[in-house]
């Protein structure tokens, strides 16, 4: 290592310049909110957020040469970075050009710097993004207090140095998730939708992040692709280095960074004890979701694009519940046309066939953005101009998708969705617009169901509270417990300082849930679940109990749930939400389900606790 | 120019700044990858500021424009051969002019 550039010969600091040695041997373990189950092991791959912000940590003086050789480390990747950038330059513009970049070397190598960051992380004992983030800015500030204009634009060489040192430092950048080529472990202070959609899944053993919930966008992916995940870390990102080895335990919300070999032994252990769980629920994929009375209930599967419906159809789910389109946008650099939007959904439509596949409008504007469509920035997006609000004021986008989503319904197995439905209104203008749709294709001689079904998501208390007024406009329900909890609790969901108060069982959801099931069967519809509650082992049997038709789920969830309903009785479920509907507490009827699932297939407690 | 040895045992010199631009970035550069080949350790001083003659970001902030007055100190054996080179590249006018 180069070790000597920054560290005095003759001087006690000589224990900087550990060139072999190793980070950190002692295990740390962090805890989180474990939101997509199962174990992985590998190298942490550290997303650094795009904006440059550096918080400042304490650290204690056992972290101290650990932190030098990741300072270390980064300088290296820098030099090398600056040294690449300065023979490009070279080579297109000439040696004069490039000579600043000489400047940049020797800044990178300035004694006076190296060594007061060293001097300062020892003191302080703060972290050395900060400390260099410190250090950086304090010569920042003298170059530009000077007179000389040339010289306090040199400000700026520092400023680009120090920020390439921070990002070198963090790991990569977020755009480096595409790339992925070994598998690892990612860990973010947090991940955008657009960021989990563009990267390699396939190399992804697990996730950790700072921020998040049990339903936000990472932690809803991770789940469809049965990647074990935890969040809500508050500040692993930056508590962990690039390629340590890393343990994430998604059912416990664990994370141990350099796991302890007594704790891999026993994890294991444990994970073969999984697996053998795990290949008997797998015999059960051709098997009906019925329970021992008889009882059906149908389970389709939650998708995002049509890579997933593979996962669908080995995991035995009889259909579509919900297929989110947004990401169809989202992925995109430009808004789809319309037909590359029917390419895709009638992809879908036809591997799936016969069961049915239910597409919903997009969702854009709550946590999933597009650049290409222009947004206003929104204080409280989540309550703001989303989803069925936003495509009702441009009718044209929406005209597009809904005739994208027709034309995929020649083999009549398509219904379609609108996503925040709040009161009836929006409903009727939606069916105005879809019958405009199918005018419109017709004029076309273009071939599609005209008697497609539609249906709405309940997820706005206001609709679950005025589903008589909706009903007689639909064919179907489809309660999406995430947003309906969050609006009906005031509980953000990715905010992780309420997760806590995020109750899916709370009285006040349990009767908007039993409302909307009644209204809909007295209508002569039928009610599904496509939120994470449906995914839950230990709530399915509550919703049975409920009344629900139908559950929708992410695909490698389906053999756990199945295994649940085929070990479960029709009346045990019906008592039990009996139960639930007297009682007035969260905590009774949470404990009261587990008791169940206890009773009736403990094995998959064993797996989800 | 003088040559002097101060208390701590440096030997130091005295020189003016010549070339036009004064000791901007390159000419820093140059200063400090000349210093960089020798072991002593080396200062550079003007009007109380004293600076690490082996940080160009420590020399770009002493100003030294042109016609102004640096000294530089230099510790250790090689001193003697280390503030040769450095005198010879001022007054070469860091080969700018």
């Amino acid at each position: 290592m180069h070790s000597r550039n920054w560290s005095h010969r003759n001087s006690s600091r000589t224990d900087v310049t550990t060139g072999t040695s190793t980070p950190r041997t002692a295990e740390l373990e962090f805890k989180g909110v474990g939101v997509s189950p199962g174990i992985a092991i590998g190298a942490a791959f550290i997303v650094a957020p795009d904006d440059d912000t550096v918080v400042m940590r304490e650290i204690t003086v056992a972290d101290v040469p650990r932190e030098l050789q990741r300072f270390e480390n980064a300088l290296v990747v820098t030099r090398q970075q600056i040294h690449d950038l300065q023979h490009r330059m070279t080579a297109e513009l000439g040696q004069e050009s490039a000579q600043i970049f000489e400047a940049h070397l020797l800044m990178l190598e300035d004694r006076a710097i190296l060594d007061e960051v060293v001097r300062v992380l020892k003191t302080k004992l703060q972290n050395i993004e900060f400390v260099v983030q410190q250090v950086a800015e304090r010569y920042t500030q003298a170059l530009l207090r000077l007179e000389d204009d040339y010289l306090r634009e040199r400000a700026v060489d520092v400023r680009d140095i120090a920020r390439r040192l921070l990002r070198n430092l963090a790991g990569h950048s977020s755009s480096a998730l595409a790339d992925l080529d070994q598998p690892c472990i990612v860990i973010a202070h947090d991940l955008s939708p657009s960021e989990t959609a563009g990267l390699n899944r396939e190399k992804v053993l697990g996730f950790a992040t700072d921020l998040g919930s049990p339903t936000s966008h990472t932690a809803i992916m991770a789940r469809a692709l049965g990647i074990p995940a935890v969040v809500g870390m508050h500040d692993i990102s930056l508590r962990v280095a690039a390629n340590d080895a890393v343990l994430v335990d998604g059912q416990h919300g664990q994370v141990f960074i350099q796991p302890a070999r007594e704790r891999l032994e026993r994890y294991e252990r444990k994970a073969k004890d999984r697996r053998t769980i795990q290949a008997r629920l797998t015999t059960l994929r051709d098997q009906p979701a019925r329970t021992r009375d008889g009882y059906d209930i149908p389970l389709a599967a939650n998708i995002e694009q049509p890579s997933d419906v593979d996962s669908v159809l080995t995991n035995g789910a009889v259909g579509i519940g919900l297929y989110r389109t947004e990401f169809l946008f989202v992925k995109s650099d430009h808004l789809p046309t319309e037909d590359e939007q029917a390419a895709a959904y009638e992809d879908v439509a036809r591997r799936v066939a016969p069961y049915p596949a239910i597409i919903r409008t997009m969702d854009i504007g709550g946590d999933k953005f597009v650049s290409h469509l222009k947004m206003p920035q929104q204080v409280n997006p989540f309550m703001g101009w989303r989803a069925i609000r936003f495509c009702l004021a441009q009718p044209d986008i929406f005209k597009t998708q809904l005739r994208a989503i027709l034309r995929a319904s020649t083999l009549r197995n398509v219904k379609i969705m609108y996503p925040m439905i709040s009161n009836v209104k929006e409903v009727i203008e939606a069916n105005r617009l879809l019958a405009e749709a199918k005018t419109e294709l017709a004029a076309r001689s273009v071939a599609f169901d005209p008697d497609i079904e539609v249906g709405v998501m309940i997820e706005v208390p206001s609709a679950a509270l005025t589903a008589d007024l909706i009903a007689p406009h639909i064919r179907f329900f489809s309660i999406g417990t995430n947003d309906l909890v969050q609006y009906t609790l005031a509980v953000d969901r990715v905010n992780e300082l309420v997760t806590n108060l995020y109750e899916p069982t709370h009285p006040a959801i349990l009767k908007l849930i039993k409302n909307t099931i009644d209204v809909g069967h007295e209508h002569g519809l039928w009610t599904g679940v496509c939120g994470e509650m449906g995914g839950n082992p230990l709530l399915v049997p509550l919703l049975i109990g409920l009344g629900i038709d139908e559950l929708s789920i992410n695909a490698p969830g389906i053999p756990l749930v199945k295994d649940v309903i085929r070990s479960l009785r029709f009346s045990q479920a019906e008592e039990l939400a009996q139960q639930a509907l007297r009682s007035g507490s969260a905590e009774e009827v949470l404990a009261n389900c587990r008791a169940l699932v206890n009773h009736t297939a403990p094995e998959i407690l064993e797996l989800v606790e | 120019m003088e040559i002097a040895r101060d208390e701590s045992n440096a030997l130091t010199r005295i020189v003016t700044i010549q070339n036009r631009f004064g000791i901007h970035a390159r000419p820093a550069a140059l200063f400090v990858k000349t210093a960089n080949r020798f072991q002593c350790d080396i200062s550079v001083e003007k009007d109380d500021v004293r600076v690490s003659g082996k940080s160009i970001i420590g020399l770009m902030t002493i100003e030294g424009y042109q016609g102004a007055t640096i000294r530089i100190s230099a510790t250790g054996a090689d001193a003697p051969e280390a503030l040769d080179a450095l005198e010879e590249l001022v007054a070469q006018k860091f080969f700018e002019d």
